[in-house]
């Protein structure tokens, strides 16, 4: 146990290894993050929310943070209700019981580019006579644009991109980039804008409240996706799955492909034959196509994934190497000297036999973690990622499907790639010094 | 004189004898070794067949298309012919028992996986039930032949050049290690890590997305030139990218191993006595150091000779490369039993063969290890 431990003290005089541990502890602590952030339920809900869920996010939103590198500002997206005080409510009441609502919202625009889209959301108490609502748009250069009038019902929703009437008004199929540039012009004119929704109840303990969204082109810190999904979401989450995957195969093959090969060298005759030709056979079997297979036509739980995985990797190369060195260690003295004093199979094999390996076990462990993540990366990127989890793959597959490369949603693609990279290039990089650590024969050279 | 020689008859008696014991020895490995490997053939052929089977899983899928299929066949057929719907339901039972039993449903599923097991071992690799080749064929054996050469193009040039190119960087290096370039060889093995449909992403997107100098995927432009030298250029401006992430993908850490290997071995007695005796340093690198890393240049051949022919099916998937690992991936999506059995069939007698002739070939280059001996 003290050589295992100054062995681990001897990292710190590899760079690379300090900065393979670096990596991996801040994975560690993201993953740890963003299960305490978004508790599983919760990130599921979001992963699996559609519109109802994600209403107040743009579509294939790059991340608000591109603004500051690029000279030409993308408008950001926002979203201001009555219902929690984000936007101005004045209530007036009138003769009859009727009121008068005034709410209105003025807002700073100095981008360079048109938002995708405004909408409003309307909520409205009452019981028979519907309540009544008129818009105005209010420009930087003083104009003041009548939007449109309607009674409204319970929810209404209003599309401003989606009414023809405003259309034929403004003389223009693009609303939004009517509204948001000066007459004749076609790029964005920057300033104050104001909207002034004016509503009018007909009854006693009427109410109205009001949402506005507007769908700018850029949104918070990952962008969104074509479900106007937030990738924060599965860029946190992609963390503790990609993690759990890695090091649940690589930690689940390596100890088993050790007890087996152990058990193996120990007994010899017909168990040692018996492992030697399972071995053959899994050689045999195309590792990929058979996962595949699993995947389409079983389930593409990223847990069968993992027993499948785990089950097909022990009988490998591996299990032959690990033999070689059990069969040298099972003549050695300590050996004999256990078995002299009465130490039953059992004990030797758990507690003389593979002890002894752990050194050697430990790089390839950590070597072997980054081709698991990759493993369940790419099943994703077939299409057969887990359904359910928001994961780094699923993010990639996703984003291929809906073309990010060839539409030039580079975010999107990226941003789990670099971050897939970093998993991989850290356990890499902290595996090859362990390597070099714990095989003195490599140090040299 | 009664000194105890062998006459030259003796001898030549002597000898045939050693080689009538060799030619056994050798012969009795050959046939016990063919035998295991047949055994392990036949099973890791049948546990395919098995999990590609799933329970009957894939049975019911396949039943409920072809009824399905056959159900609006017949209804768009008889939709303008005067029939009761008892006919009509007659003539569509009919046709479902005649189309399972054309695809080879009416028998049990053990009964269906041993003949799927003796067919597939006898190479009749049978007909697809959904995919075509491009020439319109539905043999399982067409299909895959005619994948074939696009997955050995694009395998055989990329890792015939990540072979050599890997053995003469290695070689370089380690003749004066510890420099700049070494140093920065082992410093990027760690990007060995990450596969090479991951660099293709990368690739694609930094040349085909933002430089437009390079094809996104496919192997040559729509349409196809007519010419053969248009055609052969269209093909290698398609193979670049591919090729380019499958190499790098592997390259270095591909050098640092090689690099690893030939310094432990320059690193032994005899190589030091020969420079000691002033061989020219050819022929020490020739004779000394590659000379016994030989045998362990050779399985790294034949275990790359193995992925040319499985090729890549997440790389090809991801260039849409019309390869056997495409094909593969796309078989799995359609429930096509046979492209995938035969697909693993092929597989596994090429890797039991590379086993065999490794055996072979490495008693040729390594005279300290004797066939069939203990």
């Amino acid at each position: 146990m003290n050589t295992l431990k100054s062995s681990f003290q001897n990292i710190l005089y590899y760079p690379s290894a300090v900065i393979g541990s670096l990596v991996v502890f801040l994975l560690v602590f993201t993953a740890v993050y963003a299960m305490i952030k978004i508790p599983y339920s919760e990130a599921i809900n979001l992963w699996r929310g559609g519109e109802d869920v994600w209403y107040k996010n743009p579509k294939f939103a790059a991340p608000a943070w591109i603004n500051l590198f690029s000279r030409e500002k993308y408008s950001e997206s926002f979203a201001v209700s009555t219902s929690d005080g984000t936007m101005e409510k004045v209530v007036d009441p009138g003769a009859e019981n009727t009121a008068t609502y005034t709410m209105n919202y003025a807002f700073d625009f100095g981008y360079d580019f048109y938002p995708q889209e405004m909408i409003l959301y309307i909520t409205s108490a009452f019981d028979e006579k519907q309540p009544f609502i008129s818009l105005e748009w209010l420009t930087p250069d003083g104009r003041t644009i009548r939007i449109a009038n309607f009674a409204i019902g319970q929810d209404f929703t209003y599309r401003f991109s989606q009414d023809e009437k405003l259309k034929t008004r403004l003389k223009t199929e693009n609303v939004i980039p009517a509204l948001f540039s000066l007459p004749n012009e076609v790029i964005p004119a920057k300033g104050e804008y104001q909207l002034l929704v004016t509503g009018t109840t007909f009854e006693a303990n009427s109410d109205i409240n009001v949402e506005l969204v507007l769908h700018g082109q850029v949104y918070g810190l990952a962008g969104t996706d074509h479900a106007r999904r937030d990738l924060v979401v599965p860029l946190l989450w992609g963390a503790p799955v990609a993690l759990a995957f890695g090091l649940i195969a690589s930690l689940g093959t390596a100890m088993l492909t050790m007890i087996i090969s152990a058990l193996g060298a120990w007994y010899g005759s017909w168990i040692d034959e018996l492992i030697q030709r399972i071995t053959e056979i899994n050689l045999v079997l195309p590792f990929l196509s058979i996962l595949i297979m699993i995947g389409t036509f079983y389930s593409r739980s990223i847990w069968t994934i993992l027993g499948a995985t785990i089950a097909l990797s022990i009988f490998t190369g591996a299990i032959k190497g690990y033999r070689s060195i059990f069969v040298q260690l099972k003549e050695s003295m300590y050996i004999e000297a256990a078995r002299a004093y009465g130490a039953s199979n059992f004990r030797i094999v758990f507690t003389y036999l593979i002890p002894r390996m752990i050194p050697l076990l430990i790089p390839g462990l950590v070597l072997s973690v980054p081709s698991f993540v990759f493993l369940e990366a790419g099943l994703a990127v077939l299409g057969l990622g887990d359904p359910v989890l928001p994961t780094w793959g699923k993010m990639i597959d996703d984003a291929s499907r809906n073309g990010a490369l060839y539409r030039g949603y580079y975010y999107w693609i990226l941003e789990p790639t670099i971050l897939l990279m970093f998993t991989g290039l850290g356990f890499a990089m902290l595996g090859f010094a362990l390597d070099r650590i714990f095989n003195p024969r490599l140090r040299d050279v | 004189m009664s000194v105890v020689t062998q006459t030259p008859a003796e001898n030549a008696v002597a000898k045939t004898a050693r080689r009538d014991g060799t030619l056994m020895r050798v012969s009795r490995y050959v046939v016990v070794r063919l035998l295991t490997l047949f055994v392990t053939v036949v099973i890791g052929i049948y546990l395919t067949i098995m999990i590609a089977n799933m329970g009957g899983y894939v049975d019911q899928i396949m039943k409920s298309e072809i009824r399905d299929r056959v159900t609006q066949s017949i209804i768009a057929m008889t939709s303008n012919q005067p029939m009761d719907s008892d006919t009509r339901q007659k003539l569509i039972q009919e046709r479902i028992v005649a189309e399972e039993k054309r695809v080879g449903l009416d028998v049990p599923i053990a009964i269906r996986n041993f003949r799927y097991l003796s067919n597939a071992l006898t190479l009749q690799l049978g007909r697809a039930l959904n995919m075509t080749s491009d020439a319109g064929s539905k043999q399982v054996r067409l299909i895959i032949l005619e994948r074939l050469p696009a997955t050995l193009l694009l395998m055989g040039i990329s890792q015939l050049f990540l072979f050599f190119s890997s053995i003469l960087l290695a070689l370089t290096l380690s003749r004066r290690y510890g420099n700049f370039w070494d140093k920065a060889v082992v410093a990027l093995s760690p990007t060995s890590a990450v596969p090479p449909w991951f660099y293709g992403i990368f690739m694609i997107l930094i040349f085909a997305a933002l430089l437009k100098v390079l094809p996104f995927g496919g192997m040559v432009d729509s349409p196809p030139p007519s010419n053969p030298f248009d055609y052969s250029l269209s093909l290698a401006k398609h193979l670049i990218l591919p090729g380019l992430s499958l190499v790098l993908s592997s390259f270095f850490l591909s050098v640092y191993n090689y690099r690893t290997f030939f310094l432990i071995y320059s690193s032994e007695d005899y190589v030091e006595m020969a420079k000691a005796k002033g061989l020219p340093t050819r022929d020490v690198e020739r004779h000394y150091i590659l000379r016994p890393t030989l045998p362990n240049i050779i399985t790294n051949f034949a275990l790359l000779i193995i992925t040319l022919w499985t090729g890549a099916t997440i790389t090809e998937t991801v260039f849409l490369w019309p390869g056997l690992g495409r094909t593969l991936y796309q078989a799995v999506g359609l429930y096509d039993i046979p492209i995938i059995v035969g697909s693993t069939i092929i597989f596994a007698y090429l890797l039991a063969l590379t086993v065999f002739l490794l055996d072979f070939i490495y008693v040729l280059v390594d005279p300290r290890v004797k066939i069939g001996s203990h």
